[in-house]
């Protein structure tokens, strides 16, 4: 029960902090002080307090959409095994509801931005959907292949992959680590797919989608969208903590992992510019590359020498 | 036509009259690029139109008079496209229309009444920009025709900002107003204006206040170049770039609020000098901050320019083709970016390029973002070599006036003053009545010329890589709106 909530407190509370690392990051090679790594949290509070602007050109779903979004996440998040133990719905296949639940959430917020009729908001909502598509099937494509592998459809499988493939257990894991790695900048909307902090809405991608979103409504679909990177994060942990650990070093592996990524993003984003849009797709499609070498390595392992 | 000079007087009654079939010939035959195309109120409901082309390094002047009756003429947009924006800008202040003009669109006024050009197709959409922006930018309308992520074609729409300048320039001319037109050119600006006034009260500059006007413009293009360097790291995401640029420039402002205490240089520049003189240690200590900046701004740019995700968002990007910018007729350094020589520093030469041995340097142009950014960073440096040239010799002159007074405006007069700002060629004109008192004050912003030139930036180009396009150019809207 501990452990349990222990869980939810990381996944409720961590993808803020992950947040403030990456701004800290940020601000150290731009060779400024920075924020205090607390500060996305306050700034949701703050959201909280803050009333609401509905512009009256939108309809029901405009309102809704924060509230599935924010619900198919943390429902999603049941099916991902978090700092330690299983996850709460362990089930065979879980995989393909958490994706679609992850999806669910998504399509909310594409016809969310849709339903305002303005023209950025369905310029965002179209790339967003666009990268989605070629996302999906990469992501499908790696776990998939890793639980083939050890023959176990749950999320559990990602965790024997290291120890019991040997030299392709290795292969396997970088590369699956790197497909997940380019999800969560997509997913995050980081640089150099996105910019977060761009001003400028005709560049913007997940941004523009929320600039109608105020108050409690923004700070859903910011959180939401910390946590989906968490939850991304947490399965490249799970990869990485070696079975039969005990809770504490697991949680301390597991908090580690998700700093490196977080100081790893922020390194990112300070040293290269953005993409420009149309090579994004191209590195979307890195993502799609690296997804085949994934399937490739476990064939060669299951019917090879 | 009449040859005077930049940033001289000539008598009124020296400027040729034609008929404006004959002046049109006379354009058309000299095929120059024009400076200044306007008009002004001769009394019983007659117009005369003034134009000024480039013949460097001296300006060619004529006009024509039309009557009460005259209310159009053939346009010389079709011969020489580049006078397109000014028979725009013409035909709305004083009604008289250029017939068979292309694109009478409005340039300040009536921007509710335009028709927008529109593009029809499934695939087709529009996206309206403004005029109220995110961020504390001026306002502007923009409206893109995409093809998916493609645009087609931009228009811009302007003049959101009109609050009358030059008619308030003819009222009550004052260096504050000269320098309030447009905030990020203050020293241009009020140079401007400033030596259009000695020449009209016949006021001979100093040497120490002519060089350290120059030391004072230099800084100013220095620093905002600096500044847009910045901002197109910004735009591309590249935090370090935005970072060390924006650190950079304030040191740069800063020197310039120890100057004149302003940032933007205001109070600078009077009538007659400069309000301020620069002591020794000031000077000392203003060229090791400029060491410094020198220093910081070559790493940055070095780093930036060799790194690949930075590269590949500049090079190709916003491309305008010389023979495209010559044809809108760009000016200044989005023109010379595109590999146009144009710079009134050089065109215009004033006596302290020989003296000093100032030179223009080549520039090799592709007319891209990446052109825009090299370009820039060039000037700095040669900014700076200037700025250098000019404290070093000020100790020459340690003993000269700041402020020379001078007599009553002279009657009847017209005078054309221009100043390279760094944006470009800032042009000022005015005409005196026989009382000695200002008729007509004419400004021309390098905005006025280069907006259209955006437009075609943009052109085959990403809509997300609008900003920028935007930002290289980095063009004015008030300078423009007037």
């Amino acid at each position: 029960m501990i452990i349990k909530i222990l869980n939810l407190i990381i996944l409720l509370f961590v993808p803020f902090l992950m947040a403030g690392v990456i701004k800290k990051t940020k601000a150290f090679w731009g060779g400024r002080k920075g924020a205090s790594v607390f500060q996305p949290f306050y700034d949701f509070v703050k959201l909280l307090k803050k009333d609401f602007v509905i512009s009256k050109t939108t309809s029901k779903v405009f309102t809704i959409a924060p509230i599935v979004q924010i619900a198919s996440v943390l429902f999603a998040a049941m099916f991902i095994p978090l700092a330690y133990g299983n996850a709460l719905i362990n089930v065979s296949a879980g995989l393909i509801i958490f994706a679609y639940t992850l999806s669910l959430g998504k399509f909310a917020s594409l016809i969310s931005a849709m339903d305002t009729g303005s023209s950025f908001e369905g310029m965002g909502a179209s790339r967003e959907a666009c990268f989605t598509s070629i996302v999906e099937p990469a992501f499908f494509m790696t776990i998939a292949s890793v639980m083939a592998l050890s023959g176990n459809y749950s999320f559990t499988a990602l965790q024997n992959i290291l120890s019991s493939s040997g030299n392709y257990g290795i292969l396997i894991t970088i590369f699956a680590i790197a497909v997940l790695f380019i999800m969560i900048l997509i997913e995050g909307s980081r640089v150099p797919v996105d910019d977060p902090t761009t001003h400028l809405e005709l560049t913007m991608i997940h941004e523009v989608m929320i600039l109608d979103n105020s108050g409690l409504d923004l700070a859903l679909f910011s959180w939401a969208n910390s946590i989906k990177m968490l939850l991304l994060s947490s399965l490249i942990a799970y990869m990485i903590i070696p079975a039969g650990v005990s809770v504490w070093v697991s949680i301390l592996i597991y908090l580690a992992v998700m700093f490196l990524i977080s100081v790893l993003i922020g390194t990112i984003e300070s040293g290269m510019a953005r993409f420009r849009m149309s090579h994004v797709f191209e590195f979307v499609f890195v993502m799609s590359s690296f997804a085949l070498v994934v399937l490739s390595l476990v064939v060669a392992r299951m019917f090879g020498g | 036509m009449l040859k005077i000079k930049n940033n001289s007087k000539v008598n009124l009654s020296d400027i040729p009259v034609l008929k404006i079939g004959e002046l049109r010939d006379e354009i058309i035959k000299e095929n120059k690029r024009p400076i200044g195309f306007f008009g002004k109120d001769w009394g019983e409901g007659r117009i005369r139109l003034f134009v000024i082309l480039e013949d460097a390094p001296e300006l060619l002047v004529s006009s024509a008079i039309f009557e009460a009756d005259e209310k159009s003429y053939e346009c010389i947009t079709n011969e020489i496209p580049s006078f397109h924006i000014y028979e725009r800008e013409f035909y709305e202040q004083f009604g008289i229309e250029p017939l068979h003009h292309p694109w009478l669109k409005p340039v300040r006024l009536n921007q509710d009444k335009y028709e927008f050009f529109e593009m029809k197709g499934e695939e087709v959409h529009q996206v309206a920009v403004g005029p109220i922006h995110a961020g504390v930018i001026e306002p502007g309308h923009f409206r893109f025709m995409c093809n998916g992520e493609t645009v087609y074609h931009l228009e811009i729409m302007l003049g959101y900002q009109h609050r009358g300048v030059e008619d308030l320039m003819v009222k009550n001319p004052s260096n504050q107003l000269a320098e309030s037109i447009c905030g990020d050119s203050v020293i241009a600006y009020n140079t401007a204006y400033s030596q259009m006034m000695e020449n009209l009260k016949n006021i001979q500059v100093s040497n120490k206040a002519q060089l350290i006007r120059k030391v004072c413009l230099e800084m100013e293009r220095a620093a905002i170049h600096i500044g847009d360097l910045g901002a197109i790291a910004g735009d591309i995401a590249y935090l370090m770039g935005a970072s060390v640029f924006g650190a950079t420039r304030t040191l740069v402002i800063n020197t310039m609020l120890e100057f004149c205490g302003s940032r933007f240089g205001r109070g600078m520049v009077t009538v007659g000098g400069v309000n301020y003189d620069l002591s020794d240690e000031k000077i000392e200590r203003a060229l090791k901050t400029f060491d410094k900046v020198e220093k910081d701004v070559e790493r940055m740019t070095n780093t930036m320019l060799k790194n690949s995700t930075v590269m590949s968002r500049l090079e190709k990007t916003g491309t305008v083709s010389e023979e495209r910018a010559k044809e809108a007729g760009l000016v200044g350094m989005a023109g010379r970016a595109c590999g146009i020589d144009v710079d009134s520093r050089f065109d215009f030469p004033d006596k302290w390029n020989e003296e000093l041995g100032i030179r223009k340097k080549a520039f090799k142009a592709s007319g891209d973002v990446n052109s825009r950014f090299k370009l820039r960073y060039k000037e700095i440096r040669e900014s700076f070599s200037i700025i250098r040239k000019c404290l070093a010799k000020l100790a020459d002159y340690k003993n000269d006036p700041l402020i020379t007074n001078g007599e009553d405006m002279a009657k009847d007069a017209f005078v054309v003053s221009i100043v390279e700002g760094w944006r470009g060629e800032i042009v000022h004109i005015a005409m005196t009545d026989n009382d000695g008192k200002l008729s007509r004050y004419k400004i021309k912003d390098p905005s006025f010329n280069n907006w259209y030139g955006l437009a075609l930036a943009v052109r085959n180009n990403g809509v997300s890589d609008f900003p920028l396009c935007n930002k290289s150019h980095n063009l004015s809207y008030c300078g423009n709106d007037l």
